[in-house]
């Protein structure tokens, strides 16, 4: 189990985290949302130890992760941009990962399953987005690691390549794993997730099952139920409970702004 | 660290960038031979270049290389190895391939011309050692540099600055500063500021091979002590590893601390 | 008829002079003393001296002999004075050991002296630990050739010199090695002689030093690691031709030192790793060509007072400052050097650089000015303010220059 205990992060004036508290759960895909400079990128970057938070506690398996590399060998993580030396081989890459984590995993059935196997010796500048994000997914999920952090996973793919990946997510999830997405493509997280996560300013907005948040703010899609509770309309139930329409919500684009 | 080290290389050794680099020394070296086959000529003319351009290019590659690479920095990062042996490996990778690209560049033109039967031998290997030492140690301050800035242009910038500073203005600085106190006995501030410049340093490493009739010509005892006996080519190569070292701790240093 | 007896008789002196008694000295013979020997002999007679060590000092020679030494005819003065003099015509000292003359500050002992005689011959002799080691006084028609000597100079007050010549005229000497003195030669009121093919090094002061010594030449010497390479002061007519001056490194240290002379020839001449190759002053109507410069910290520095100095045809390769003059001596011809720091082209390929040459540089006139600027040399910035002077120059003097720099340069002919 990851556990986060009271967060806080501060960037010069701008205080990122405000004393996050939130237990990723086996078995459950947690999708992390909220808008831009909310505190998402933060939070999984901490998750990882690439931001040193200013307070609070992060468990891995109750060890706390500070001063600490070891455990990241339990988290595979796929980065949002897909960015390799351009210069090294698709399987170059591969085998170094493999010799940094120490661990001799293989990577053939994910490279069939991506269908990426005339590629392993194209350096990777030379692959297309797509490609690269295929790459991104392999170093990823090759070793059999206990939890997942995925930034934006299906940047770049095609129908058939989503398709995949969400089949083996949730093989993953099946295999009784701890996953962390975020994304903003609010179907994928609406078919995925099984329990969402809204963060903003810093602070935990509300969680819950997207069914559930569906329900309480009267949408059809998380989508239009986010850009509710972005523009700061009421739950249902606060309200005389006829079913209203979505609206066009003009002030959300604002808030995608960074 | 070495695992990262002999990635980074193996990336930047089939950079284009790093080949353009290899290919320029080649061919600046060659030219020279073709114009005049006198090696001892050729060797000053490349020290000239050596000191001014190895700042220049490796302070450009360190940040360069770090703000391409940020993202896949990123991605190290989240493996299970230690802040210090990725950011100490990527910038040996950078320093390495740099040298090796001028070793190459410099070294197969004079292999071919001959410099084994040369009596010039030794002013040859300082000024490859110099190289060496001058891309390791800028190499390092540019890394560092993109370390400190996020912002490209900022980075950029100051690299520029640093390398015009040291290159440049340094010394303008300093010959305003003997020529105006004149009439003092300058050896030792001529000496010691000397050694806060690594440029500085390695032309005055090349000088004391290449000079040294000249130099003995200046009465001052310091600068006899220093210039005349092998303790001035021990103190500077002493201070040029020091030179070294000091981005390489640094780089470590602000690694850890640092937010990605 | 008289004829023929005036010939019989000249063949009866000659044979005697020629095949005179050999007189043997050795530490178990009738004479144990090379003294002895000589108080015994006649005019033409050999003195051997066989392996030994012979304490003696104050021998003086007297009669017009030769003595031989083997190796190991050691004659050791004890530090007690002079060893040997020679007061008489054509006398030869061949193949021996002198040594420890002992310094004297008040009398300028020497280990063989030659005083006002003529044809004599010092040749093949080791001389070690000598205060003088050759001091030839108002003779001539004689040689000095193949010795060594080595001293024990620590400074110039207590030291003497290797080979010492006051008023001599047509005096040969050759293929000595001479080290560790004031001088290595010294040249006094010598006129109509010859230095060839000597070793001078780590003295003092000179290699070699003329001083109002007019019409000799010395050629095919090699001056190292000297206070100065060579010294020629106050003198006329001396011609340096072949010599390697290397190595001479110090404050005032030059490869070769020219004070007040005039029409003197050097020719030929290497200069290498000297902190100044040649430095002059006041000196007239000199012709400097086919020397090779190379590697010195300056090349030529003129001085005050030098009219007429023709510099042409030599190779300036390498070195920190090829020139260095005084503002107001810009009376002397650079013609067609090579310079190995000319940056010009030669677009109508005849060998010879479009623009012309400046040998003097900026840098040299700061380096003049503050000496510690010499840190900086080389220097990115220093190259920057070198090269707007050459654009407009303000400090460096406008006329100084080389017309015709040639591109490549001159061979070696000799050495």
């Amino acid at each position: 189990m990851i556990s986060v205990k009271k967060l806080y992060k501060t960037f010069g004036k701008n205080q990122v985290l405000k004393g996050l508290d939130m237990d990723f759960k086996q078995s459950h895909i947690t999708a992390v949302l909220g808008p831009n400079s909310s505190g998402k990128t933060t939070l999984m970057k901490s998750l990882l130890g690439m931001v040193i938070p200013d307070s609070g506690q992060i468990l891995v398996d109750d060890v706390d992760i500070k001063n600490n590399c070891d455990y990241r060998n339990k988290i595979g993580y796929l980065p949002q941009i897909a960015r390799f030396p351009e210069n090294l081989k698709v399987i170059e890459l591969l085998d170094m990962i493999r010799e940094l984590r120490q661990s001799d995993a293989s990577c053939d059935t994910l490279l069939d399953y991506f269908e990426l196997r005339p590629f392993i010796n194209e350096r990777l500048g030379y692959l297309s987005g797509g490609t690269r994000q295929k790459v991104n997914i392999v170093q990823a999920l090759m070793f059999d690691c206990p939890y997942l952090l995925l930034d934006e996973p299906t940047v770049g793919l095609d129908p058939l390549s989503l398709i995949r990946l969400k089949d083996l997510i949730l093989k993953e999830r099946g295999k009784k794993k701890t996953i962390l997405i975020t994304s903003h493509i609010m179907s994928f997280v609406e078919e995925m997730a099984d329990e969402v996560i809204f963060i903003l300013d810093g602070k935990i907005y509300f969680s819950g099952h997207p069914q559930k948040i569906k329900k309480e703010y009267g949408s059809y899609t998380l989508e239009r139920a986010i850009a509710k509770v972005l523009s700061g309309m009421p739950k249902l139930g606060h309200t005389n409970g006829h079913s209203r329409k979505d609206e066009i919500l003009v002030p959300m684009i604002k808030a995608e702004h960074d | 660290m070495i695992r990262i080290l002999k990635y980074s290389f193996f990336d930047l050794m089939r950079s284009r960038w790093t080949l353009v680099y290899c290919a320029f020394y080649a061919l600046l070296t060659l030219a020279l031979f073709t114009l005049n086959a006198d090696i001892s000529k050729v060797i000053i003319t490349l020290m000239n270049v050596i000191l001014t351009l190895v700042p220049l290019i490796a302070l450009i590659f360190g940040v360069i290389f770090y703000y391409n690479s940020r993202e896949f920095i990123e991605l190290l990062l989240s493996q299970p190895i230690r802040r210090s042996e990725i950011f100490i490996g990527q910038y040996l990778g950078v320093a390495l391939s740099l040298s090796l690209s001028l070793l190459i560049g410099v070294g197969v033109p004079f292999l071919f011309y001959g410099i084994f039967m040369s009596e010039e031998i030794f002013n040859y290997l300082t000024l490859l050692l110099v190289g060496v030492i001058l891309s390791m140690i800028f190499a390092g301050i540019g890394f560092l540099i993109a370390l400190k800035f996020q912002n490209k242009i900022k980075g950029f910038g100051l690299a520029i600055f640093i390398w015009l500073f040291l290159a440049v203005i340094y010394d303008g600085i300093l010959l305003l500063l003997l020529a105006i106190f004149s009439d003092y006995p300058l050896e030792k501030l001529a000496i010691s500021v000397s050694m806060f410049n690594p440029i500085d340093l390695s032309r005055i490493l090349i000088l004391l091979k290449l000079d040294v009739s000249a130099l003995m010509g200046y009465t001052g005892a310091v600068f006899q002590k220093f210039l005349g006996s092998t303790m001035g080519m021990t103190i500077a190569i002493g201070v040029l590893f020091i030179w070294v070292l000091i981005p390489l701790l640094s780089i470590r240093q602000l690694s850890l601390k640092k937010d990605f | 008829m008289y004829l023929r007896i005036i010939a019989f008789f000249y063949f009866l002196t000659s044979a005697f002079y020629l095949s005179g008694r050999e007189i043997i000295v050795c530490p178990s013979c009738a004479f144990t003393t090379l003294q002895g020997a000589l108080d015994d002999a006649d005019n033409g007679d050999i003195i051997s001296v066989q392996k030994g060590i012979y304490y003696e000092f104050g021998i003086v020679i007297s009669k017009s002999v030769t003595i031989r030494g083997v190796d190991g005819s050691i004659i050791d003065g004890g530090d007690q004075g002079e060893i040997i003099t020679v007061v008489a015509n054509n006398v030869t000292i061949e193949g021996l050991t002198i040594q420890n003359v002992g310094t004297s500050y008040v009398e300028d002992r020497a280990g063989i002296r030659v005083r006002k005689s003529r044809d004599f011959k010092i040749i093949n002799n080791h001389l070690f630990n000598t205060f003088f080691g050759i001091y030839l006084e108002h003779s001539r028609d004689g040689e000095v050739s193949g010795n060594i000597v080595v001293g024990n100079a620590k400074e110039e007050m207590s030291s003497g010199n290797a080979i010492h010549a006051w008023y001599c005229k047509n005096i040969l000497i050759s293929a000595n090695t001479v080290s560790r003195h004031r001088d290595g030669i010294y040249f006094e009121f010598v006129d109509n002689s010859l230095v060839k093919e000597n070793v001078s090094r780590q003295n003092l002061r000179y290699g070699l030093h003329f001083m109002f010594s007019n019409n000799d030449d010395y050629f095919n010497n090699r001056f190292s690691n000297n206070g100065a390479g060579v010294a020629v002061m106050f003198s006329k007519k001396i011609n340096m031709w072949e010599n390697t001056f290397e190595y001479n490194w110090g404050k005032s240290s030059y490869g070769l030192l020219l004070k007040e002379i005039y029409d003197a020839e050097i020719l030929n001449n290497v200069f290498q790793e000297n902190t100044m190759g040649i430095f002059v002053e006041s000196s007239t109507r000199i012709n400097y060509k086919h020397n090779d410069f190379k590697q010195n910290g300056w090349a030529i520095k003129i001085s005050g007072g030098c009219l007429d100095n023709n510099i042409s045809e030599n190779n300036f390769i390498s070195n920190t400052f090829d020139l260095s003059v005084k503002h107001n001596s810009n009376d002397n011809l650079f013609d067609g050097n090579y310079w190995s720091a000319y940056t010009g082209y030669d677009l109508d390929k005849n060998g010879i650089g479009d623009i012309p040459y400046r040998p003097v540089k900026l840098f040299n006139y700061i380096v003049d000015k503050t000496p510690e600027s010499m840190i900086l040399m080389r220097s990115l910035f220093v190259d920057l303010i070198n090269f707007s002077e050459k654009v407009s120059p303000i400090f460096t003097p406008k006329n100084v220059m080389d017309n015709r720099p040639v591109m490549t340069k001159y061979r070696k002919k000799t050495l």
